[in-house]
């Protein structure tokens, strides 16, 4: 039996895009193997609509499993236990946080081989091969899987989000025992917003800072050129800043922030990292600024600067106004 | 307490990475060095001995990887540990992350530490999951990309950002935690820690020595196979600009911005 088994994460009574994902792709690779797609949620009181709803998405069964949220350990619990009694052939995630570890963890349980960061899945003499991009991605490794289970864990946005389902899964309950050691972790507080609400999503353009700015103060480089590009620009930030306090959560692009796709994507003092590059790859024009001239973010811009952000952006400032006012 | 810090060598970040196309590894020759990431392990383990809220016994540097590998070990000794472990076995070329995990822990369950910490990922591998591999051996409880952790005794408060926020997890040791790069700021080795670095007892370990099973280990023994590297798709090559006169390039900026009505 090919079966496919996807974790679906959830939150606050919502799924999550990239596990909607990882449900369409799922359901469209196990359509060509011959076999189903389940998807799994464990929480705490899952609402049974939620779980039925990713039938839409092409599931055609939903295990629900009560247990902790927002913890990897719990979920291999319930994986490894559904996975002994379906006989599924594999274990698919979409991109984020937890999804590597719960996958990593569930390769250690059953001895599986693991894959990550995945841009793509087919199918070939009836199993499953996984492309992932390595060395910055210069190159992309082709992995096939040599155990009773393959565990594919895709990048952030790599699987498209489809409705071909036939509507309401049916969903069954899932008992399965906490190990140990899932007991020893226990969530204190869960998405705690750091810093102010700002709003940057609806923004054609957006002027992202990073590490290179040196300082929390430099961010003002930033608002100062949203402010000259006008209303429909806004500001973000790459994760190094964020958790330096330099700047809002709210306004993170990445692999554990936002995806968003404006008309200008202009990067100040950001290196390009791979976690960063998934949340914004889509921007129609990408323009970056930094000092080192092999820095990655250079690999995929449009435009690339290399110039000391310090020097460039305060005259930037100036003629984006004057060319905006003349 | 005893705290074992996971470390690595890579290729430095200085050379290019490539592929060994007859074996369809990476190519591990050239300069190597401590994967920077794993100074921030480190960096975390001396905070804890030195913050003083637990006492720490030991602080133990392991690395599984070829001969070479000691440089690291060196280097992370220098950094504060007070001991090595070196596995290495030419069974071992070529493990995949889940056979590497399963090694790794091998070697830890000989030292039984109350800790184990790991960078968030290593700069040639990027796995960003063999702390969760290690862990499900150990049957630990583990957490990755820590920014803040507050050490009591038997417990750990853990700050990490994920999918929706911040979360703050409590964890009971042992357990194996690895860190983020903004937990900390590592320091630079002193010259006498550089010099006295190879002094330090370094333990050298094989396959047989820890009772791994050997058919667990290894390219041919690794579940996730490469079948081969092929190039991405080419993206067209953006414009380039070297700032030399800096009204000149913010002209040339303004232009190309204006072609595309982005103004
Ligand atoms: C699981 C996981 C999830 C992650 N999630 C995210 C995420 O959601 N979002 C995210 O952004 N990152 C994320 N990261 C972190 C990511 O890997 C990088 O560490 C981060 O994006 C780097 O941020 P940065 O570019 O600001 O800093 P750096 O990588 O330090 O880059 C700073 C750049 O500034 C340049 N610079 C310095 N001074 C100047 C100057 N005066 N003028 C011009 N340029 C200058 C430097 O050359 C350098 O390239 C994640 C990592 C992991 C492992
Ligand atoms: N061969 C190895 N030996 C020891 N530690 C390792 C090894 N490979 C990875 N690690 C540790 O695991 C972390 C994450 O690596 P990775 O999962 O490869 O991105 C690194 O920062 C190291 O701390």
């Amino acid at each position: 039996m090919p079966d496919i088994l996807v974790y679906a994460l959830h939150y606050e009574g919502a799924i999550n895009k990239n596990s909607l994902g990882a449900v369409s792709e799922g359901a469209r690779l196990a359509d060509q193997l011959g076999g189903k797609a389940h998807a799994i949620l464990v929480g705490e009181g899952v609402p049974d609509d939620l779980a039925a709803s990713l039938g839409a998405y092409g599931a055609s069964r939903v295990l629900v499993a009560e247990g902790p949220e927002g913890l990897a350990q719990p979920v291999v619990d319930a994986m490894a236990q559904a996975i002994a009694a379906g006989g599924y052939s594999y274990a698919l995630f979409g991109g984020g946080l937890l999804g590597f570890e719960i996958g990593a963890g569930l390769a250690a349980r059953l001895s599986a081989g693991v894959a990550m960061e995945v841009t793509g899945v087919r199918v070939e003499g009836g199993k499953l091969i996984a492309e992932r991009p390595i060395l910055g991605d210069s190159a992309i490794s082709e992995i096939e899987f040599r155990s009773e289970v393959g565990i594919v864990i895709g990048r952030l946005n790599a699987f498209e989000t489809k409705q071909t389902g036939a509507g309401a899964a049916p969903v069954e309950h899932l008992s399965f025992e906490l190990s140990e050691h899932a007991k020893r972790a226990k969530m204190v507080s869960r998405g705690e917003q750091r810093g102010a609400d700002v709003d940057i999503e609806g923004a054609d353009i957006l002027v992202a800072g990073g590490r290179g700015l040196g300082k929390a103060e430099a961010f003002e480089l930033c608002e100062n050129l949203a402010k000259a590009f006008g209303n429909n620009a806004a500001v973000a930030a790459t994760r190094a800043v964020v958790d330096a306090g330099w700047y809002p959560y709210a306004a993170q692009i990445g692999q554990t922030g936002k995806t968003v796709a404006p008309k200008l994507y202009l990067a100040a003092g950001i290196s390009g990292a791979i976690q960063h590059k998934v949340g914004m790859q889509a921007s129609e024009n990408i323009v970056a600024i930094n000092k080192d001239a092999n820095a990655p973010i250079f690999e995929f811009s449009d435009l690339g600067i290399v110039g000391d952000l310090h020097k460039i952006m305060p005259k930037l400032i100036d003629a984006v106004k004057a060319k905006r006012e003349s | 307490m005893k705290i074992c810090v996971l470390v690595k060598e890579v290729p430095d970040a200085a050379v290019e990475k490539r592929i060994d196309s007859s074996t369809g590894r990476m190519d591990r020759s050239g300069e190597k060095n401590l994967n920077p990431y794993d100074t921030h392990a480190i960096e975390a383990a001396m905070q804890i001995r030195e913050g003083g809220s637990v006492p720490v016994d030991e602080i133990v540097a392991v690395t599984m990887g070829p001969e070479s590998a000691v440089r690291a070990l060196h280097k992370a000794v220098s950094l504060g540990a007070d001991r090595s472990v070196h596995l290495t076995d030419p069974l071992l070329a070529g493990s995949d992350v889940a056979a590497t995990g399963y090694a790794l822990a091998e070697t830890l369950k000989r030292e039984q530490p109350d800790l184990v910490l790991l960078g968030q990922q290593s700069d040639d591998g990027e796995c960003y999951t063999i702390g969760a591999v290690v862990a499900e051996h150990l049957g630990m409880p583990s957490l990755t990309q820590v920014i803040k952790m507050d050490v009591t005794d038997g417990s750990l408060r853990c700050e990490r950002q994920a999918e929706y926020g911040y979360d703050t997890v409590e964890v009971s040791t042992p357990a194996v935690i690895s860190v983020g790069d903004a937990i900390n700021e590592p320091r630079y080795p002193s010259l006498k820690a550089i010099m006295g670095a190879k002094k330090k007892p370094l333990q050298t370990l094989s396959v047989a020595d820890l009772g791994i099973d050997a058919n667990r280990v290894g390219g041919e023994h690794s579940a996730a196979h490469w079948l081969s590297v092929k190039a991405p798709p080419q993206k067209a090559a953006g414009v380039m600009i070297e700032d030399e006169d800096t009204a000149e390039t913010v002209e040339k900026i303004i232009a190309w911005l204006d072609e595309r009505k982005l103004l």
